[in-house]
């Protein structure tokens, strides 16, 4: 057990310990840690790297960029445009979208019962994604879904007819913001409290409107906060497989998808190409939260 | 002076309300048309009655619950260590435990059957009970930055390294300090991330997919492809079920250490929250 | 006629009355504290001054102009705020910029005007620092600038030093004091400290549950409390129960009968009055201050570095008394019998 293991080393020990160097006086203590620090190194660390290695591999084992070349190849490129598209789309309209609902919930001088409903239900829905969701929107905005017969036999708009399609772009962007925006009002939400009252009140007694209140102060003490929001939303978009997977099958040629089906080993015969993949998604999803938690260190300073 | 109704919040909020709800409603609706002309619960009957679908859910349901335990025996321990006896690991595990929110699940198992394969030194993937323990470590990863905030904001709460030289210039053994009185004031820290750690890996897709795993997630999928309006059902239920596991969550997330494990009367306490 | 007009102002949220019938007239260039406890009403009111609040009645009129309703932002009023308030995105120049940009005056006027106020506060070297770069007391002399830059009518300070260290609270109090007096600028200053009041300003309105218990200058408030409230709230008091023996002001305490300076209206004979005396009004030592003496028993003594204060059972009540420390001083011990001298001018009689 691993809390015995804990309780066993001397408790002020001065024994150097193999990594004196690196870690000064610890000395056994860091016993401790070894059990979380080997499961991370097996089951997270390790099979990453691997990949990230025959990233730059050929199969039969020479350091080759050749791999990292091939990701230019037309379905490689298309694949990575169409995730980023569809991240960026749906990631703008959640993040927006989630800012106006932000506002309307929070500030916007609704009861009090509002705020907390929308919280507790985003709360739910930002994790209900995956395959329910699929099955969800095709009960609503399939060919035969609620909303598309309601549509067609009451208001007799035809989604259909004039080109919409669940199955589609714009049907997975639709369907991604059922947790894009429950996620964009939670991880706001903190902003948007910490917006001071006196703030406000200060610059209307210095003499400002509403709107410059808005343009001069409260906008650009959000502006970090967004754009941090944004690039979370855009990785969690970026991520997504099963959704996508559930409304569509292997037709809609996300990077997820591509990897997917190269795992299944029904597309691409080269693993190492596979790797190069899997190194792109990694790379695209590090500099995107990267720049979130950079962005939200920023705000932060300000909300002291 | 009354203030003027706030008409743009409120079309905000309705619009968002709508977007939300419908989409529930409509697969509710749709879940109970399964009879020709009437409203029935046929589909669900359809659903409890098929082998398949109790194998499956018990499959996923088990694999949870090893993942949280397991989840919880690394986390514990660890959170606790670090924050006694080494702060200056603390950035380590802190990035260690938020890494998987960077790396996509598909990315991990591609990792996992390569690393794990059949050339490997450690072949897991090429016996069954070699890819149930792949399964369940990958939702252990899975659910590792979700564990490991509650159990650190859980810690950070009750101010462990002084709590824990308190008991100890009591004449308590380390042993028994975890035990009785870290261990109690972090439990509902501990239950609040099992509950997210269970709502994430039950319908899991990707692992339990490319790991050819017979677990709820791939019997969905298989559900979506051949069948109309059990789907709808099975959304309705792991809406339902989602929406337990976070009201679960957030309950003993909000518990403040010391009260009542199983609150007295939930109904009459849910009532004294309004304002 | 008055610059600041607070006339029957009354709010209620709800059926909470926060603040009763409320009065108030200020002369242009005052300094006028608003004293009490935290719930006594004293923020409203100057949130309503400010606009914030709308009274639920009476007016609140500025140079002759009604302003009850008006908008804040046409108030032409300086607020400085508990928590600083200043604007996190921008550094110390726009910051004090704010109010002479939203008026539209051009850029070379606001920067005159702005290093004007930054050299007021001391801070000119500090123009291009953000607010989370700098200190508490430094933030707020910034906000002092930024309520001060558009030349505003009156001045509002909510609580500005109740969030700063307690060296920096009378340093800055003193300077915001001093800026007050340059300017001529008529300020009204919420506080709950009342020594913050009684040292800087021209008159002290003492609130209690929505309204002014006492308005006047901090000798008088400090010296001749209207009520129990104002005595108890503004030092420290002992207070003593006395029978009326006559109404011209002869008591009885304990068994020493004594004669008060004024006679008492508002009791009969034979009830009970209450009496105050300042901890500093009363001698233990023997020097003979005083025309009257009483009885007690010392309780304990405690060593304040500067005073001794010793607290002393006298008729039944509990009091304390401070005697300047020196070389010299001796005091009774705990146990032992003292006689408490003191001059029956000194005693306030309580109107409640």
């Amino acid at each position: 057990m691993t809390m015995a293991e804990a309780a066993s080393p001397p408790e002020r020990t001065v024994i150097p310990g193999p990594f004196t160097g690196l870690f000064g006086r610890i000395g056994w203590a860091w016993l401790g840690v070894l059990p979380f620090f080997a499961f991370c190194l097996m089951f997270l660390v390790a099979p990453v790297l691997y990949l990230v290695k025959g990233a730059f591999q050929n199969p039969a084992g020479e350091y080759t960029l050749d791999n990292l070349l091939a990701l230019a190849s037309p379905n490689i490129v298309a694949a990575f445009s169409l995730s980023i598209r569809l991240s960026l789309v749906s990631a703008g309209i959640g993040a927006i979208a989630g800012l106006l609902l932000a506002y309307a919930v929070i500030l916007g001088g609704l009861p009090r019962w509002v705020r907390p409903a929308f919280m507790t239900f985003s709360g739910v829905a930002s994790n209900f994604a995956g395959i329910p969701l699929a099955f969800a929107f095709i009960a609503t905005l399939g060919r035969l879904g609620l909303a598309t017969v309601v549509l067609r036999d009451v208001f007799g708009i035809n989604l259909y007819g004039v080109g919409f399609n669940l199955f589609s772009f714009w049907g997975l962007a639709v369907t991604y913001l059922y947790f894009q925006l429950p996620l964009m009002l939670l991880i706001i939400t903190p902003a948007i409290d910490g917006l001071k009252g006196e703030w406000r009140e200060a610059a209307e007694i210095l003499g400002a409107n509403r709107r410059q209140y808005w343009r001069m102060v409260a906008l650009p003490v959000l502006t970090p906060s967004v754009l941090g929001c944004f690039l979370l939303l855009f990785a969690n978009a970026f991520g997504t497989l099963a959704t996508v997977y559930a409304l569509t099958g292997s037709r809609f040629a996300v990077v997820p998808i591509v990897l997917f089906q190269q795992i299944q080993g029904n597309v691409l015969y080269n693993p190492n190409l596979g790797y190069a993949i899997a190194f792109g998604m990694v790379l695209i999803m590090a500099v995107s939260n990267t720049l979130y938690l950079v962005l939200r260190a920023r705000a932060e300073r300000w909300q002291k | 002076m009354k203030k003027p109704f706030p008409f743009a919040s409120a079309l905000i909020a309705l619009v968002s309300a709508a977007y939300f709800l419908i989409p529930l409603y409509a697969t509710f609706q749709f879940s109970l048309q399964m009879v020709r002309g009437e409203w029935s619960l046929a589909a669900y009957r359809a659903v409890f009655a098929s082998d398949t679908f109790i194998a499956t859910i018990t499959y996923s349901v088990v694999a949870s619950l090893v993942a949280i335990m397991i989840g919880a025996a690394i986390v514990v321990p660890t959170i606790y260590w670090v924050r006694l006896k080494l702060p200056r690991l603390r950035p380590v595990i802190e990035f260690l435990s938020l890494l998987p929110l960077i790396i996509p699940p598909v990315v991990l198992v591609f990792g996992y059957i390569r690393l794990f394969g059949s050339s490997s030194y450690l072949p897991l993937t090429m016996s069954d009970q070699g890819t149930n323990f792949l399964l369940v470590m990958g939702y252990v990863v899975l659910a590792l930055p979700y564990m490991f905030r509650s159990v650190d904001n859980g810690m950070a709460v009750i101010d462990i390294a002084t709590l824990t030289e308190a008991a100890e210039s009591l004449g308590a053994s380390r042993l028994r300090t975890v035990a009785t009185v870290i261990f109690p004031n972090v439990r509902s820290a501990i239950v609040s991330g099992a509950f997210l750690t269970f709502s994430i890996s039950l319908g899991e897709f990707v692992l339990a997919s490319l790991l050819n795993r017979p677990a709820f997630g791939p019997y969905l999928v298989q559900m979506g492809q051949d069948r109309a309006y059990e789907p709808a059902a099975l959304a309705v239920m792991t809406f339902g079920l989602t929406w337990a596991c976070m009201a679960l969550m957030q309950y003993f997330a909000n518990r403040k250490p010391g009260s009542r494990f199983v609150p007295r009367l939930p109904l009459s306490s849910a009532k004294g929250i309004s304002p | 006629m008055n610059f600041l007009r607070i006339a029957a102002v009354s709010k209620s949220f709800g059926a909470n009355h926060v603040v009763k019938e409320f009065n108030l007239d200020i002369d242009k260039g005052e300094f006028i504290s608003f004293l009490g406890p935290s719930g006594c009403g004293k923020t409203t009111v100057l949130r309503m001054v400010a606009g914030f609040e709308t009274p639920s009645a009476g007016r609140i009129v500025l140079n002759g102009e009604d302003i009850t309703a008006l908008p804040s932002r046409q108030r032409n009023i300086g607020m400085v705020f508990q928590a600083y308030a200043l604007f996190p995105n921008m550094n110390v120049f726009d910051n004090v910029a704010f109010g002479l940009k939203v008026a539209g005056q051009p850029k070379a006027e606001i920067a005159a005007r702005v290093s004007e106020m930054l050299k007021l506060i001391h801070l000119e070297h500090l123009a291009d620092r953000y607010p989370y770069q700098m200190s508490g007391g430094q933030q707020q002399r910034v906000a002092l600038a930024r309520a001060l830059a558009p030349r505003p009518q009156v001045l509002l300070l909510d609580e500005p030093l109740s969030a700063l260290d307690a060296k920096i609270r009378v340093s800055l109090r003193e300077e915001i004091r001093h800026i007050q007096r340059q300017l001529g600028i008529t300020t009204i200053f919420v506080t709950h400290d009342q020594e913050e009041a009684l040292s800087i300003s021209d008159r002290i309105v003492v609130m209690n549950g929505g309204r002014a218990d006492q308005i006047g200058v901090p000798a008088d408030i400090y010296n001749r409390p209207a009520t129990r409230f104002v005595a108890s709230f503004v030092g420290t008091l002992n207070m003593i129960e006395a029978t009326v023996l006559d109404q011209s002001g002869t008591v009885k305490i304990g068994e020493t009968v004594v004669s008060l300076p004024e006679p008492i209206v508002h009791r009969q004979q034979g009830e009970t009055v209450s009496l105050a005396l300042r901890p500093e009004a009363g001698s233990l030592t023997g020097d003979l201050r005083g025309d009257t003496a009483l009885p007690g028993k010392v309780l304990s003594t405690h060593f304040l570095g500067s005073v001794i204060r010793t607290k002393l059972d006298v008729a039944g009540h509990q009091v304390s008394f401070d005697t300047f420390n020196g070389p010299e001083t001796r005091l009774p011990a705990a146990g032992e019998p003292a006689t408490l001298r003191f001059a029956a001018r000194d005693l306030l009689v309580l109107q409640d």
